[in-house]
């Protein structure tokens, strides 16, 4: 009997399993995917909002603001890449200038801090290649950015690295109530848990209609991204939002943490909750806006598109809630959940502390993980030293990327390990430069063939039916 | 009877026009050079092809292969068969012959390994 | 101090450094990232190389061979699972591998012969979902020639470039069904010998004016969207057909590969993207030629050998007149 079953193993379900692993609980995370981060944290704007945006007194605008503060901090102990680039949110005129007031208000409300007005030059200065025909915008300097699926992965590190457990290619089929607790199935696998916390993403309304909670609903929203090269991501320093309409904030233009620009996200209701596919349309809108924003955004620069879900709740807050007893609902984690999340985990562990949780500190906890890209980052001594101790960290894989076999046996080795070519890439960057591992990918394949002891054949792109090769082209299986 | 022909001989890829009678070229026009008319001659009454693919080695890897000379065209997918059916042992030096006579060619290691 | 380094063992590379041993210069290092000589010729096991040079037809592997066995026999050093990080305009290369970790070489001389790349599907922006099966044709090229895996079943190819029609042939061969080829120009850019040869051979369809609008599957590839485009190649409504496939190769052209270019400070030409050079194969930085697929993209490797000479030889000019 686990103490607490987390269901998914997003950036909101990371975190709160990390922060319960400080705790003497046996904890485990359960994910119907074949790796972490798969679904609303793997693709969206990568952002985290200062907070004016969410409604006054709302638990998006509380955890917002807290979760935007402690990120620093958070991803420093988790090893990843944050960077507090500033966020202004233009004008083009005098209607969205009272716009800007009165987000300008609203975050003062919430709490956020140093948000100002700017107009005129100083706002060329902030940002010169800003649209001529932006006459204002809101500069809020607590707004920054970081590395989604990094973060996610780094949390759920940290939280197996301190005991939790990872079970992938766990999708939630059922959800009973047993004596003291929860049995929760998956096939023929069964995990049987005291407390159970449905961090479930765009699934967790289904989850939580397995306890009889039929409170609420999640829909996805897609967001389509446009990603260019890191020749470009000088070309804003802050990230550039538009003034907010009804259906979002509008296509924005941010560099981030790693220098590539990113462009987006579209915003379109949807029903399918697997239709992860971009839009002629969509890809349209964003190039269309995006150049409305900034001036010379070399398009010829992209490297890829790609979509995102976001799970957007019914309520139009985030739902954060207890139906039946022992169970928690983490759901309707849209923007800003990312900002939120080291936020929402406090909260829900505050709340398990409510149901009778026995929070007692984990003697050995460790917050910290080894930086993600240690490698990477080194200077050329340390490098040497490196390749010293492991000769494979001399031998580049990924050229776009200068990725070495090391970081990728590294990347396969670490909790939580990848098991696919995506795997690789979200944990290294290899794959993810201009060629989009073109010359790279045989060769990853190999690595995670020889390093997980499955024939070449079976490497998948991300689990499931994705493999890479379907065949041998000869020679049968025996050799 | 005109037939129209694109040669294959080398990138140039000259557009050929042959003049058949009784299933024989009487002119080829259109060519750069000799060696064009006499693929057309070829192409008209017997298509050949060079093959190129690889044969599996005994340590699982592959060894690129190819016919020493062209083959009949219709030979191509019983040609393959054949070389998919063969396993060779290693070292293998450039030109070492893997398969002898394979429709009149033999397949011949193009690689060192 | 190193008198040439050579960046890049392939067709290039192998032949400057020839052309520079028989100007004169001993002193020379190829820097090659594989572990073996010959670069992309080792997986373009197919054949039609060499016509020009040597007067007869040659694979990829044959035609490499035949300049690596010189390389040997002049016995000009090679350093092989080694990459070049970085140059500086004052030519201290930056590469590394693993038995010599992160070192530094300076030369008097350095020849850029690092081959082009292929433009990915990002470059494209097909909308869709993003599945396995997807691959640019030289990737399955090498999965296919090298590895001796097969990427796929049924394959639809973007773009008509000579890769993509060679691999139709070899999927083809080696058991895959390729269904369509389709060219978003109204004319092929591959050779009209490999459309007879690898395309009508195999009564593979080339749909000219066509391109892929969508791709469609979640895990793997299970169809694109063809359409049939205008004369500014934007798709016609009501010429939008589904097609079946696993696999979606993309053949839609070649850049030179520009990084260290770049590094080094030297100036591109906007139009090849490879550096901008004079008739001796040197570019805007003196001392630092560059030659083959890395200057723009060549379409037979024979005039990638001949360029290579010329700048060989330039470039052991400047050596021997420098000291």
């Amino acid at each position: 009997m686990y103490d607490v079953a987390v269901i998914g193993a997003g950036v909101a379900g990371g975190m709160i399993a990390r922060r319960l692993s400080s705790f003497d609980l046996k904890v485990c995370i359960l994910e119907r995917e074949h790796d972490v981060a798969m679904g609303a944290s793997r693709a969206n704007s990568a952002i985290v909002h200062a907070g004016f945006d969410a409604k006054e007194g709302s638990l998006k605008a509380k955890l917002n603001v807290k979760g935007s503060e402690m990120m620093e901090k958070t991803a420093a102990e988790l090893g990843v890449k944050y960077k507090r680039n500033g966020s202004l949110v233009i004008g083009f005129n005098e209607e969205d200038k009272k716009m800007l007031y009165e987000l300008l208000h609203r975050g003062e409300v919430n709490g956020v801090r140093d948000l100002r007005i700017v107009e005129g030059e100083e706002l060329f200065e902030i940002e010169p290649n800003l649209s001529k025909n932006v006459v204002c915008a809101l500069y809020a300097p607590t707004g920054a950015i970081v590395c989604p699926y990094e973060l996610n992965i780094a949390a759920v590190g940290n939280a197996m690295d301190n005991g939790a457990e990872l079970k992938l290619d766990f999708e939630v089929e059922g959800i009973s109530q047993i004596p003291g607790g929860y049995e929760i199935c998956s096939g023929n696998e069964v995990v049987k848990s005291r407390f159970v916390i449905n961090a479930a993403g765009i699934y967790s309304d289904e989850i939580a209609k397995m306890v009889g909670d039929n409170s609420f609903d999640v829909h996805p929203r897609r967001g389509e991204y446009i990603l260019l090269d890191k020749e470009c991501g000088n070309l804003v320093k802050t990230t550039v939002f538009r003034t907010p309409s009804k259906m979002g904030k509008g296509i924005l233009v941010t560099p981030t943490v790693d220098g590539n620009l990113l462009l987006g996200p579209t915003s379109e209701d949807m029903t399918d909750k697997e239709g992860k596919s971009t839009s002629p349309d969509g890809l349209a809108k964003i190039i269309k806006e995006a150049g409305e924003n900034v001036c010379g955004i070399p398009f010829n620069k992209t490297i890829t598109s790609f979509c995102g879900l976001r799970a957007v709740g019914s309520t139009g807050d985030f739902i954060i809630n207890t139906p039946v007893t022992g169970f928690i609902n983490v759901a309707g984690i849209e923007s800003p959940g990312l900002s939120a999340s080291p936020a929402i985990a406090e909260y829900v562990v505050s709340l398990l502390e409510r149901l009778g949780a026995d929070l007692k500190p984990k003697a050995d906890y460790n917050p910290q993980r080894a930086p993600m890209h240690a490698f990477r980052n080194a200077n050329i001594a340390e490098k040497n030293e490196m390749i010293k101790r492991d000769k494979r960290y001399g031998r580049i894989i990924c050229r776009c990327e200068e990725i070495t076999e090391g970081e990728i046996i590294s990347a396969i080795r670490t909790n939580p390990g990848a098991r696919d070519l995506d795997g690789v890439k979200r944990r290294t960057r290899a794959q993810m430069g201009r060629c989009q591992g073109g010359f790279c990918s045989p060769q990853i394949v190999e690595l995670i063939s020889r390093e997980l002891g499955i024939p070449y054949e079976e490497v998948t792109k991300s689990g499931g039916n994705s493999r890479i090769n379907i065949s041998k082209t000869k020679g049968g299986a025996d050799i | 009877m005109e037939r129209k022909l694109t040669c294959i001989v080398c990138p140039l890829g000259c557009e050929l026009r042959a003049e058949i009678t009784d299933g024989k070229v009487q002119s080829v026009t259109g060519n750069t050079c000799p060696r064009g008319a006499k693929y057309a001659e070829s192409e008209v009454v017997n298509p050949r092809r060079t093959v190129t693919s690889t044969v599996r080695c005994i340590n699982g890897s592959v060894l690129p292969v190819k016919t020493d000379r062209a083959i009949p065209k219709e030979k191509m997918a019983e040609c393959m068969k054949i070389i998919n059916n063969t396993i060779v042992r290693l070292p293998i030096c450039v030109g070492d012959v893997i398969i002898r006579d394979v429709f009149g060619a033999n397949i011949v290691a193009t690689q060192n390994k | 101090m190193t008198d040439m380094v050579i960046i890049g063992g392939g067709p290039a590379g192998m032949s400057a450094a020839i052309a520079a041993y028989e100007s004169g210069v001993r002193d020379i290092l190829i820097i090659e990232r594989d572990t073996a000589l010959g670069g992309i010729l080792q997986q373009c096991i197919h054949n039609g190389f060499g016509l020009h040079r040597f007067g007869e037809e040659l694979t990829g592997p044959e035609y490499a061979w035949r300049y690596e066995a010189r390389v040997r026999e002049l016995g000009i050093p090679v350093k092989l699972g080694t990459t070049v990080l970085d140059i500086t305009p004052e030519k201290v290369i930056t590469a590394t591998n693993p038995e010599d970790g992160i070192f530094k070489i300076e030369a008097r001389a350095v020849i850029l012969a690092m081959g082009c790349r292929e433009r990915p599907r990002g470059a494209l922006n097909i909308a869709g979902s993003r599945p396995a099966g997807i691959y640019s044709a030289g990737t399955a090229q090498k999965y296919v020639n090298m590895k001796g895996y097969l990427p796929g079943k049924e394959i639809v190819i973007l773009g008509s470039g000579d890769i993509g029609l060679i691999m139709a042939r070899r999927m083809t061969l080696e058991g895959a069904k390729v269904k369509m080829v389709c060219e978003l120009m109204p004319f092929s850019g591959g050779l009209a010998r490999n459309i007879e040869q690898c395309l009508n051979d195999f009564d593979i369809p080339l749909r000219l004016s066509h391109t892929v609008v969508e791709i469609h599957g979640r895990e793997r590839v299970e169809g694109v969207t063809v359409a049939r485009v205008d004369e500014n190649r934007k798709p016609i409504s009501g010429t939008y057909e589904f097609v079946p496939c696993d696999t979606l190769l993309l053949s839609v052209g070649l850049i030179p590969e520009n990084e260290l270019t770049k590094k080094a400070g030297i100036e591109l030409d906007p139009i090849t993207n490879g550096p901008v050079v004079d008739e001796n194969r040197e570019t805007s930085v003196s001392g630092i030629f560059a030659c083959g697929n890395v200057v723009r993209v060549h379409s037979l490797v024979d005039y990638v050998s001949e360029e290579a000479e010329t700048a060989g030889k330039a470039a052991a000019k400047y050596i021997l007149e420098e000291q």
